[in-house]
């Protein structure tokens, strides 16, 4: 795997919050986090709940800022600092580099789940025919009958909506994922479809971190672990 | 976090569209904004928030040439490859011309932006007569198509505004808008007075209209949701300064300012 280009490299980030509404509070997360990912590994993130592996992925995303460090993704054959880099910026990276799956779908009032999925092809100017025809075959593949698909995703089931999202993420993957829980309400069947799914990004040179709490889930998927309590940041005074 | 990224924000652009330098405005000892630089690149969508009275509206009113700043300056690219034009150094009637064909402006109230006596259609197509078209046939047809792009049909294409809802009134003042295919679009809380259910289907209309028209954008706003929705960067305004900006999600869901925790923990889920 050593030969494969290094897609995301972290050096000394750390992260607190400060709660200026809350006495100042501040509250440190983690400290000193370097690691890298190559293309076509999957780093999954270990850790007690609390530890800050959500707060890193987001970090990852550009969606937290850290206190301080770099997060440098490859976009376009160069490294991008998203920690310090202008929001257009990250938007592009977003855009055709960088994807981020939650375990929750944020619905637009009127926009039916076929139009969620095929929404990053055209972004990435898929022909709009193939474009449906690709979401469709996604949105069947993870078990989403038909009926349901110019439906809005609103009414959906809280397991329905994950698959729309995990369609939507998955439909064309990006050369750089952060998965935050794709598993975490659905049944056996469709588990194994996301299993496939990460295995197939994968092989396609992606490069995922990833959090699942699904411990065979987690097995089948990794191929590096990083644990995250191996940073914590001692407790200080404000 | 944003479930739609916006195709929009291209880094190949070489330069702004707009570009705001230490604009402040007072109403005599009272600061109504204070010192606001930013730039805007082509098909970036700038949300300004902050409560009322936090100096957005007078902003805007600055950026969109309705009242000259006290110091300061607006640049704007009137047409892609231009030189940077000075909104304010231009005499009266050529920045009336530009705000009326480079430039759009939605306001809160559509009975500001709509001529209330004049048939829909006749709102839409006075944009075109504004940029020289003549041909009646062509206008009307423009018109025609506008209306139902923003989900009014056409057969109204006669009637007057008054004789329309609040929420279609707001859609005609958007077709009035975009007609002319403006570079830059300014909105003052185009959600504003609306229903809820309303209000959802305008802003699906616009965050389509936005992003397949690639345009630039300044949308204020005090509703996080809606700038969750429609806009890629955010600043957030209090007693006329801006005291934090950057990228839309992050600033909902990282706030660093102690106002901006202030105000996202003052909203139920955004």
């Amino acid at each position: 795997m050593s030969d494969q280009p290094e897609m995301i490299r972290v050096e000394a980030v750390s992260k607190s919050f400060t709660l200026h509404n809350q006495g100042s509070v501040r509250l440190p997360v983690f400290r000193d986090v370097n690691f890298s990912v190559r293309a076509g590994e999957v780093l999954v993130l270990a850790g007690a709940s609390g530890a800050g592996k959500s707060s890193l992925l987001r970090i990852l995303y550009g969606n937290y800022l850290p206190s301080s460090g770099r997060i440098e993704i490859r976009h376009d054959g160069e490294m991008v600092d998203i920690a310090s880099a202008l929001p257009r910026t990250i938007l592009e990276v977003r855009r055709r580099t960088l994807g981020f799956v939650s375990q929750f779908l944020r619905v637009i009032p009127r926009v039916s789940a076929l139009d969620i999925v095929r929404d990053p092809l055209l972004a990435r100017g898929l022909d709009p025919a193939e474009a449906t025809e690709r979401a469709g075959a996604m949105l069947a593949r993870l078990n989403l009958p038909e009926r349901l698909w110019t439906l809005a995703p609103a009414t959906f089931s809280g397991g329905e909506q994950q698959r729309v999202n995990i369609a939507r993420s998955f439909v064309d993957p990006s050369p750089v994922m952060l998965i935050d829980e794709p598993t975490a309400s659905l049944d056996a069947r469709n588990r194994d479809v996301v299993v496939e799914l990460i295995a197939e990004a994968r092989s396609h040179g992606s490069a995922i971190v990833g959090i699942f709490h699904d411990e065979t889930v987690r097995e089948r998927v990794a191929t590096r672990w990083l644990d995250i309590t191996n940073f914590r940041a001692a407790a200080d005074a404000a | 976090m944003n479930a739609l990224v916006s195709p929009n924000a291209l880094t190949g652009t070489l330069r702004p569209i707009l570009s705001v330098r230490s604009v402040s405005r007072f109403y005599g000892e009272r600061i109504g904004c204070a010192d606001v630089s930013f730039d805007l690149w082509p098909g970036e969508v700038l949300g300004i928030v902050g409560e009322s009275g936090s100096g957005k509206s007078t902003l805007l009113r600055c950026l969109s040439g309705i009242d000259r700043p006290d110091a300061g300056e607006v640049l704007f690219e009137a047409t892609p490859g231009a030189d940077f034009l000075e909104i304010f150094d231009l005499p009266e009637q050529d920045r009336r011309h530009l705000m009326r064909t480079a430039w759009g402006i939605v306001h809160q109230n559509p009975r500001d932006g709509l001529r209330m006596n004049v048939s829909a259609g006749g709102n839409v197509g006075e944009r075109l007569m504004d940029r020289g078209d003549r041909h009646y046939g062509r206008i009307r047809e423009a018109a025609a198509d506008w209306l139902t792009r923003v989900e009014i049909e056409a057969a109204r294409i006669d009637d007057q505004p008054r004789q329309f809802s609040g929420g279609m009134q707001q859609r005609l003042q958007i077709a009035r808008v975009l007609v002319s295919n403006p570079r830059l679009v300014f909105m003052d809380e185009p959600t504003g007075g609306l229903d809820v259910s309303v209000q959802a289907r305008l802003l699906d209309l616009l965050r389509v209209l936005v992003r397949d028209l690639g345009l630039a954008a300044i949308i204020v706003t005090h509703d996080l949701a809606v700038a969750r929705l429609l806009t890629d960067r955010l600043m957030v305004m209090k007693d006329g300064r801006v005291v934090e900006a950057g990228l839309t999600d992050q600033v909902l869901d990282d706030p660093q300012h102690a106002y901006t925790q202030l105000l996202t923990s003052a909203v139920l889920a955004v």
